[in-house]
């Protein structure tokens, strides 16, 4: 999500990388960089002057020139200030067991709050709270009829009256309507407004003191430009909030807002909408969010992510298959829709340390056609041929390509890539979990540096050589340390 | 209220922004300095013009006026050229302020199609309605086509204005393919004989692969009924869009081939700057503007008096 951020500081700290060297020339020229790379993510013109002001302050002078790896500690002192910028969170709702809570939703047109809403409806539920929505948006035509929809997804009872009421008194109604509906929170949907409208704030105002809510949030589209804080201040003037949903993060935008609100407002961001499906919200980690600033993955929430989408006992029951070497087409297909599941392609590899950069190269391939390509060729296979690749042959090769409209070679690539794949996952199914990462880090580096190459390219060890690898790892050590020494006698 | 005042009260915000800091920033008869320039490139800034347009801006007054005696008058006009050229582009889209419908690009055979899209919560559905009102006072017949089945009520939200504005519309169950309400749409427009065929669409984002390529199936789908069409394709921007309004121009270009943009809700707040930075880059022009709420409040957007209004005192 802020890929095109990481993008600009990349660039910006390469050339330090390649001068090795920290002073407060180059620095500068790097957070002028960085700076220009916040303004173009929308992130407000005076948070990024002070954010690089605040960096500046840190990274110049004699800590850094003292340091080892002047670049290391450089990312360090962006990441650490961009997480106290967004920091600190609180994802609780702070709702009371006794009683009533009520949350009350409030933003510009279109921000995305009945969605949101509903996200939050689907999220206390799940948590055994009785949630009751409360249609008190009068101003769009239908929008009492898109929550009253969402309610029925949901199963959540909705509270609205006829359009064209007066919305204080019905957010007044529908508070005594959870009252005797068993109820304990209610969530207020109100009309979204512009900031400037002054008719329309007062009337928030007003709902505001009627029903005096416990939680006020601010719902904010994450593609919002310099305005977001003008917004998010009037709106935080006029009613105090509690706390931001950012939505529509799972668009490409570089979410500068994010920044911004946080700063003006002062109000932790909760949650973030990842997408328009009702599970789609997520809580707000200001430090996973500044890692993948800086182009050092996410790979917290997609472990998180995995947790959830996969089946475990399915995954379980791979990994016997694997390490006993009974891996068939079918488990690879179905593997290969669990991935599927955790999104496209592209925003899985952004999510990976170091994968961030390949994307590019691989912009030209699109890995999400092939992937169905994938599919279809299995999927036209008798059991049998899923179950003994090998007993596929040229008949059967024809019969299967015919079938799954394609190529006899492309069903023969196939072929080969699983026969590479699954020695290769015999391999890996040894290994730990940070070996088995590790592995695939390195699977990437091959490929980063052609990407032309699949996995046959990775470099195959010598047979005539160490057949330790470990032993071979600890020699190359060793001669690396010595190498070292003899530039430093030589100095 | 005529349309430079609407747009010009939507815009007072950042002229506000600009002219109460440009005020104490350029003082006729001091010398033109690179700091004022600095101080001028933050307010461009924020405008959300991004920053190659403001690069732009400030280079030619530092190539014109730096080291000079500030004459604030021939600063302004320095700056109000530079984006109107940029606004301008080489295009030939007509904008004229009395003729409404001049930007649209009208079919020569009954009926033109216009497709609208955008990402969520840009005021599509709104601006359609808006688009359809202006085209019945124009004397044109209108058909609407609910083309978002996705998101709940929104079939209903354009049935709404469709009585409203007593037109008739082609719907079809929520979850229905959009393209089958499009060739619906097609099917309907044909025969009914009108003039303009509107087609909504659903708001996506578009880094949504699936999706962009939906709309592109829609685009396919309207071009085999009707030879040409769709005549338009436009973009609905939302006027508080930061930098990432280039992203989506870029995008909805590639799927459906955008032929405008219309920039909405460009009545509170003091952006729409992003309308620079997609000319500038993509070359699409801006065709409308949404100035409010109210029905009418859709304006033919003009160059000459979008950046005299983004300037006026």
């Amino acid at each position: 999500m802020f890929e095109s951020i990481t993008q600009g500081l990349q660039g910006a700290l390469t050339g330090i990388f390649r001068s090795g060297k920290l002073t407060e020339a180059n620095i500068r020229e790097g957070l002028k960089q960085v700076r220009q790379a916040l303004l173009e993510a929308d992130v407000e013109y005076n948070v990024a002057t002070q954010f690089i002001e605040k960096v500046t302050a840190e990274a110049v002078g004699e800590k850094v020139l003292k340091s080892l790896r002047p670049d290391e500690q450089l990312i360090g002192i962006v990441h650490q200030q961009l997480i106290a910028l967004m920091g600190p969170t609180d994802h609780s709702l702070h709702l009371r067991r006794d009683g009533i809570n009520k949350i009350m939703m409030c933003g510009l047109q279109g921000a995305g709050k009945t969605t949101t809403c509903g996200k939050l409806a689907r999220k206390l539920k799940a948590e055994g709270w009785k949630p009751l929505l409360v249609a008190a948006d009068m101003q769009r035509p239908a929008a009492i009829e898109q929550l009253k929809t969402l309610g029925q997804q949901l199963d959540v009872p909705v509270y609205a009256e006829a359009p064209g009421g007066n919305p204080v008194a019905v957010c007044k109604n529908g508070l005594a309507h959870a009252k005797t509906a068993g109820a304990n929170v209610v969530i207020f949907d109100t009309a979204g407004r512009l900031h400037v409208d002054d008719r329309l704030m007062f009337e928030l105002e007003q709902i505001d003191s009627r029903v005096q809510p416990d939680q006020v949030y601010l719902v904010c589209d994450a593609m919002t430009g310099q305005d977001a804080v003008r917004s998010a201040k009037a709106f935080n003037d006029a009613l105090e909030l509690d706390g931001v949903i950012l939505t529509k993060l799972d668009g490409d935008t570089r979410g500068g807002a994010a920044i911004s609100v946080k700063q003006v407002t002062g109000v932790p961001i909760k949650f973030v909408g990842m997408g328009e499906q009702l599970d789609r919200l997520e809580p707000f980690h200001p430090d996973r969010m500044a890692g993948r600033i800086l182009g050092m993955g996410d790979i917290v929430t997609l472990f998180e992510r995995a947790q959830e989408e996969f089946d475990a006992e399915e995954m379980e029951r791979q990994q016997q298959r694997m390490l006993k070497g009974r891996f068939t087409l079918e488990d690879f297909r179905n593997q290969m829709k669990q991935v599927r599941r955790l999104g496209s392609l592209g925003d899985i590899m952004k999510m990976i340390p170091g994968m961030g950069g390949l994307l590019d190269q691989f912009q030209n391939i699109d890995a999400e056609k092939d992937m169905g390509r994938i599919d279809a060729i299995i999927s036209s296979m008798t059991l049998e041929e899923r179950q003994n690749p090998d007993r596929i042959d040229r008949s059967r090769r024809t019969r299967i390509a015919r079938g799954s409209g394609t190529d006899p070679a492309d069903v023969n690539r196939l072929l080969k890539d699983f026969d590479n794949m699954s020695s290769m996952m015999q391999k890996m199914s040894g290994l730990g979990v940070k070996d088995r990462f590790r592995a695939v880090q390195d699977l990437a580096k091959v490929g980063g540096m052609n990407p032309a190459a699949g996995l046959q390219a990775q470099k195959q060890r010598s047979k005539r050589g160490p057949a330790d690898a470990d032993l071979a790892a600890e020699k190359k050590k060793k001669a690396r340390k010595e190498a070292k020494k003899q530039r430093k006698k030589n100095r | 209220m005529g349309f430079f005042d609407k747009l010009k009260a939507g815009l007072k915000k950042t002229s506000q922004l600009l002219r109460t800091d440009i005020r104490d920033l350029f003082k006729s008869g001091e010398i033109l300095s690179e700091k004022h320039l600095e101080q001028f490139e933050a307010r461009l800034i924020q405008t959300d013009m991004g920053v190659a347009a403001t690069t732009r801006i400030v280079s030619d007054l530092r190539q014109e006026h730096l080291g000079r005696t500030m004459k604030v008058d021939e600063l302004w006009a320095t700056v109000r050229a530079t984006v109107k050229s940029i606004l301008k582009g080489t295009s030939t889209t007509t904008y004229d302020p009395e003729q409404p419908l001049s930007p649209l690009n009208f079919s020569e055979s009954r009926p033109t199609v216009i497709l609208v899209a955008g990402v969520n919560g840009t005021g599509k559905t709104t601006t359609i309605a808006k688009l359809a009102r202006l085209l019945t006072s124009q004397g044109k017949t209108v058909l609407l086509a609910a083309g978002d089945t996705f998101r709940a009520a929104a079939v209903e939200q354009l049935t709404l204005w469709s009585q409203r504005l007593g037109c008739d519309i082609v719907t079809k169950p929520a979850g229905t393919d959009p393209a089958a309400v499009a060739f619906a749409g097609c099917e309907a427009a044909v025969k009914a004989g009108v003039d303009v065929l509107i087609i909504d669409t659903a708001g996506r984002l578009h880094n949504q692969q699936n999706l962009m390529q939906e709309l592109e199936k829609i685009r396919r789908v309207i071009a085999k009924q009707i030879p040409d069409a769709p005549h338009e394709s436009l973009l609905v921007i939302d006027a508080t869009t930061g930098q990432n309004g280039l992203n989506q121009a870029q995008a909805f270009s590639k799927a459906v081939s955008t032929t405008g943009l219309i920039l909405s809700k460009l009545d509170g707040t003091a952006r729409g700057g992003v309308a620079v930075a997609i000319r500038q880059q993509m070359g699409i022009p801006v065709k409308y503007v949404g100035v409010g709420e109210a029905i009418d409040d859709l304006e033919v957007f003009d160059p000459d008096q979008f950046a005299e209004a983004l300037f006026a005192e």
